[in-house]
């Protein structure tokens, strides 16, 4: 390739142009620019800080936090098993024990660890000096923060939620109290920041990675998450199209769970294991990642197998939305159906053996140096082949049928979740705890919290699976006698205490102050990827300056590379306009194509989610007025943040970067960060559309009477022309696109206020369509999930004419011009998603009731 | 017909279950007294053979190459490793297993002309029983399932509120129950005996005390106890139980409860018709002594936590004992 060839200069660097030597007198200047730009705010200004390095840290602590919490209920419980007919706990209480055990470490700890995990570490593994809208990131943080306080508070008031994790109506729906609602709302709130976070890992990964790391030279950390983004992305908008229908019934008695009136309770089981069964790989896959960067290492030679582990990756993903049956195995479902989800179980076994035998092989073609972190993936490895081959058994139907909500179960789960996420994400902290604080956790307690949890662990669940075997089923408070479970229980108990001492130890040695200890070196294991050329704590720019990546280890086979990355030699080592700055480059072959402004410092994300959070709160308590309150507020945050820091018009089209290459600042369309956001959020939001619409198909299929027959229908003529009009309203918000591009601003500004009637005219049609009928929700499920589709479009609807609101504006004001387009682009493709929408709802809701 | 469970797989128990207990075995996976759960366990034993056999293979290679022998070894034999232990090995094995369990799962849910029906319906927390006679007509009980042994029951499953799930162990894997659905499963008792079930969907508050006997007796023995629950109740001989009679219908008790040849016809809880003859009280916790049903009645809110029936504290001792008399003598 020639060095011309390239409109933004040349591109790639030649070895020649990086040999080169750096001016001195430059880079103390252009290092003292980048480190004021880039500082941590100090004293009570820190938490305005929206870094990753700082957003991370807290996401983390966090998560660690509740987990230590659900923790103490996990104790609670074994403490009331220990012995039978033991009346430490009231079989109320003990029941919201367990469900929030479990709640909290799937919503509050495995999922959210992840993603800080990824937030802390991911843009450092990508060279990039940050995550690509890092107010997401810290607005994220903030709606966990409250909405997991809120949840796991509830145990303090005895009002938390009873009925399991899994929240099966029709016990979730009776279940009195508040306790099912605050598991609705609070955890809905969460999965909401999860989504969003997901977006940003995956955006990050596709468009932040430096110039020349082509995807195939990525660190396998950056395919798992966006394997496990995009698994998020799919899994969980079920789950929240599940919540949505179930508070309708809660709240408003809309019975789409209630046989008595159409319902079924088995829809809520599948939307919920749906969601479920991709939420165990959402949760191991991450850690597989971190066991994927320290093997490498340990090994001292690059990865055996990338592809395959990048396959297997994927074909993980994939098929683990193929096995949620494998949860409801014992509801009687078909044989045929019984038989090609056991199938599908068990075929995510070669997936996962191939990752492990890869990891296995590496160590094998390697030097193996032992040390902390490897000791932990042995652990890792000895607990997960274990929970895997109990996974074996358990995907045989017959067996299943058995064993299915015992304590074998329980054993199989912790095995699994131990050892495919608990030991790996402490290799991973012991592993990557230096990167972040210059520091290396204490190999000697190191070793004894492993041993203790080591032991600890399997005293407490490998009993478990014969006292499952015995009989005993899961979620009992108490049990008699003379069933052969006592002592297995009292085993049980002893060893939870061992592994919880084990657990404390590792606490004492995350969080004791460390300020005397000497610095280890910046990368004390000798690994070969990029996070280890970070400085902090001492810099918070991330990186010095942006490399030219041509290899999987950089480290190990780029000759010089830190010494240039920290002369500034590379892209972006200034700040000169005092802009926190970060490379854009294409998804596939990372050529760089914009120098992206980030957001710094900000309040406007913690009130947003202070608002975010009333809205789901009030509703809880059913206090509907401040909810709309704060929901609009929580808008209006919104709204004002996208306005202030989105997209601003740069002071100069374009900007040298170093080695010669000059990039736009400005970009929009699919080149943009935020085109490629708005992408993906869309797909997990037509994704919980479609959850709602198979909702609908589901009680065709299975129900004999639906829709009743004589039922009313909505008055289909007023349906099709409110449908015709939505239609109407995305063709003119296209023609305003296309307008603004063309220059003509005048007529793209016409265009928007006729979308913006066309959207209400259309909307108000489809309305009075179904209104005007006797159509009742709370008679039948049949005018039920119909106002269900018709609550879902007019919220889309709605948000649809904010945009429309928000270019129009932005173009009055001059935020918007014919060559800084950016919010036009991304709220066409919204309307593209919403144009969908509108074509299902006219026919799920108008035509397809009648052919029935 | 009988078949009796393989000698290795007792042995394998035995093995198992002995040094770790004295237990009786009554509710469990690993002592199975019908045929569905015999096979189940021996589809188990073998499962577990070669799940210990691979976790050491897996885990030893681990340890062999990290520890005992950390030398290099060839990029090819690494890839063959990922390919014979990551494909092939588990493509075959799995195979197999699968084909085994689905030859099992459809032979196991057949009802074939099962001679003997019974429903099965799941209450907050008690089981209603209701036998299908041949000449069509229902009987009712509760809390105890009597099956003849080496035949084929019908179990048709249903739930009233929530979700419920009816298991044995010692019989056959479990199956849910739901409200407004039909589920179904096939049962054949092998071994005369008395087996626990218990319910294994949670199902509120007192979940954890839901359970049930099932009593499999030989099959002449089995028509003959039938016959007897047909007969309306026992009229009670010594005062003490006429008493309790008196006490049970003046109380109100009838509202809620059958027994049949008295006025008392409520069907919201258990048919009491012969209740005194059942091996157990409240749903599998308590004995049926006299003093049980007294202990009961006086405390049931606090033996049963949010049960629907209320605790009678406020009867005095020497009536609720009266009571306990005649509940007994409903044998």
């Amino acid at each position: 390739m020639s060095l011309r060839d390239d409109a933004n200069g040349c591109y790639p660097p030649t070895e020649a142009m990086l040999d080169e030597p750096v001016d001195e007198q430059w880079q103390d200047n252009s290092k003292r620019r980048l480190r004021d730009v880039w500082k941590t705010p100090a004293g009570w200004r820190y938490w305005s800080a929206v870094n990753n390095s700082e957003v991370g840290k807290w996401y983390c602590l966090t998560a660690f936090f509740f987990m230590m919490c659900a923790g103490v209920l996990a104790l609670a419980i074994r403490v009331q098993l220990a012995v039978p007919e033991n009346d430490f706990l009231s079989a109320g209480r003990f029941n919201q024990f367990f469900t929030m055990h479990g709640s909290a470490m799937m919503f509050l700890f495995a999922v959210p660890l992840f993603e800080a995990i990824s937030i802390l570490i991911l843009p450092g593994m990508l060279g990039a000096r940050d995550m690509p809208f890092p107010r997401l990131s810290a607005f994220g943080f903030w709606c966990f923060v409250i909405g997991g306080v809120f949840v796991l508070g509830s145990v303090l008031f005895d009002a938390a939620p009873d009925s399991g994790w899994f929240m099966y109506p029709p016990l979730a729906i009776e279940s009195e109290g508040i306790g099912s609602d605050i598991w609705l709302l609070g955890l809905s709130f969460i999965e909401i920041a999860s989504i969003a976070a997901a977006v940003e890992l995956i955006v990050g990964v596709l468009k932040c990675r430096p110039p020349g790391m082509r995807i195939n030279l990525m660190p396998l950390y950056a395919w798992y998450v966006l394997v496990v983004g995009g698994m998020i992305l799919f899994a969980f908008p079920p789950l929240i199209a599940g919540d949505l229908l179930f508070e309708l019934q809660r709240s408003f008695d809309w019975p789409f769970f209630d046989p008595d009136r159409g319902g079924d309770p088995m829809l809520w089981q599948h939307l919920f294991w749906i969601f479920g069964h991709p939420e165990v790989y959402i949760i191991f896959l991450p850690s597989i990642a971190i066991a994927a960067m320290v093997v490498p290492t340990v090994a001292r030679r690059p990865i055996v197998g990338y592809s395959w582990i990048v396959l297997s990756a994927v074909g993980t993903g994939f098929l683990s939305f193929g096995l949620w049956v494998h949860h409801m195995f014992t509801t009687g479902l078909p044989a045929l159906s019984l038989g090609f989800f056991s199938a599908a179980s068990e075929a995510v076994v070669i997936p996962t053996g191939i990752q492990l035998f890869a990891f296995v092989a590496t160590l094998m073609v390697g030097r193996v140096t032992l040390n902390v972190p490897m000791l932990f993936i042995a652990g890792a490895l000895a607990i997960f082949t274990a929970g895997g081959l109990t996974g074996v058994m358990l995907a045989l139907a017959p067996f299943n049928w058995q064993v299915h909500d015992t304590y074998f179960i329980v054993a199989h789960l912790h095995y699994t979740l131990f050892g495919g996420m608990i030991f790996p994400v402490l290799a991973g902290i012991y592993y990557f705890y230096p990167v972040f604080t210059k520091k290396v956790l204490s190999p000697r307690l190191g070793k004894w919290s492993f041993w203790l949890l080591f032991t600890g662990f399997n005293i407490t669940f490998l009993p478990m699976h014969l006292t499952g075997l015995l009989g005993m089923p899961r979620r009992v408070y108490t049990y008699q006698t003379g069933l052969g479970w006592d002592w297995l229980n009292l085993i049980s108990t002893v060893g939870s205490f061992i592994l919880a001492a084990g657990f404390l130890l590792f606490a004492w040695d995350l969080l004791r102050p460390k300020s005397r200890e000497p610095d280890t070196a910046r990368n004390p294991w000798n690994a070969g990827t990029l996070e280890w050329t970070h400085d902090v704590p001492e810099e918070a720019w991330g990186i010095r300056s942006i490399p030219y990546i041509r290899s999987r280890y950089p480290l190990w086979d780029q000759e010089k590379l830190v010494e240039r990355i920290d002369a500034g030699r590379f892209y972006l080592a200034d700040a000169a306009e005092g802009k926190r700055e970060t490379l854009v480059t294409s998804v596939l072959d990372a050529k760089p194509i914009q120098c992206m402004r980030v957001t710094g410092p900000a309040w406007i994300t913690l009130i947003a989610a202070l608002f975010t959070g009333g809205a789901f709160i009030f509703p809880t308590f059913h206090i509907y007025t401040p909810a709309v309150i704060c929901a609009v507020f929580a808008g209006a945050c919104i709204l004002y943040w996208l306005w202030t820091s989105t997209a601003p018009i740069p002071e100069q089209d374009r900007k040298p970067v170093g080695l010669g290459l000059s990039l736009p600042i400005y970009a929009s369309g699919p080149e943009s960060a935020g085109w490629w956001g708005v992408w993906i959020t869309m797909l997990g939001d037509a994704t919980a559309f479609i959850s709602l619409v198979f909702g609908f198909f589901f009680y065709w299929t299975t129900k004999t009477d639906f829709p009743p027959v004589g039922s009313e229908h909505a008055n289909l003529l007023f349906m099709l022309l409110g449908g015709a009009v939505l239609l109407g309203a995305w063709a003119l918000t296209l023609y305003a696109r296309d307008s603004n591009t063309k220059g003509h601003v005048a007529r793209a500004r016409k265009a928007l206020v006729l979308g913006i009637i066309a959207s209400f005219t259309g909307m108000a049609l489809v309305i009075w369509s179904v209104r005007s009928t006797g159509m009742d929700p709370q008679a039948h499920v049949y005018p039920a999930i119909i106002h269900a589709l018709l609550l879902w479009l007019t919220a889309h609807v709605a948000v649809g004419v904010i945009m429309q609101g928000y270019c129009l504006a932005g173009s009055l004001f001059g935020k918007l011009t014919p060559r800084y387009d950016a919010d036009l682009q991304n709220i066409c493709l919204f309307w593209h998603f919403l144009g969908f929408t509108i074509v299902v709802c006219v026919l799920v809701m108008g035509i397809f009731p009648r052919w029935l | 017909m009988t078949t009796k469970p393989s000698s290795t797989h007792k042995l394998l128990t035995a093995a198992l279950v002995l040094p770790l207990s004295g237990c009786d075995g009554l509710q469990s996976v690993l002592q199975p007294a019908g045929k569905e759960a015999a096979e189940i366990a021996t589809l188990f034993h073998v499962l577990l053979v070669g799940a210990v056999v691979l976790w050491i293979l897996v885990n030893g290679i681990f340890f062999y190459v990290t520890r005992l022998n950390p030398r290099p070894l060839s990029r090819r034999a690494a890839e063959t490793l990922i390919i014979g232990g990551g494909i092939l090995f588990p493509t075959i094995v799995l195979g197999i297993l699968l084909a085994w369990s689905m030859s099992l799962m459809s032979s196991q849910r057949e009802l074939g002309n099962a001679p003997v029906s019974v429903s099965v319906t799941g209450e907050q927390w008690w089981w209603r029983v209701q036998y299908r006679r041949e000449d069509g007509s229902l009987l009712a009980s509760a809390n105890e399932l009597r099956l003849p042994a080496g035949e084929r029951t019908e179990v048709t499953l249903t739930s009233n509120k929530v979700i419920h799930s009816f298991w044995v162990p010692a019989l056959a894997g479990k199956m849910d129950m739901f409200p407004g659905r039909v589920t179904r499963l096939a049962l054949q008792p092998e071994t005369t005996g008395t087996y626990r079930g218990q319910c294994a969907e949670f199902c509120g508050t007192s979940h954890a005390l839901m359970a049930f006997q099932v009593v499999v007796m030989e099959p002449n023995d089995f028509e003959r106890w039938l016959d007897d629950q047909a007969a309306p109740a026992k009229e009670p001989e010594e005062a003490l139980a006429l008493e309790g009679r008196q006490v049970f219908l003046r109380e109100g008790c009838g509202a809620c409860n059958t027994v049949r040849g008295t006025p008392a016809a409520g069907t919201t809880g258990p048919d009491l018709t012969h209740v005194g003859g059942r091996t157990t009280l409240g749903a599998g916790i308590l004995p049926t002594t006299p003093d049980a049903f007294t202990r009961w009645i006086q405390h049931t809110e606090s033996i049963k936590p949010d049960v629907y029936m209320p605790s009678y504290e406020h009867l005095e001792q020497s009536v609720l004992e009266a009571l306990g008399h005649y509940l007994k003598g409903l044998s």
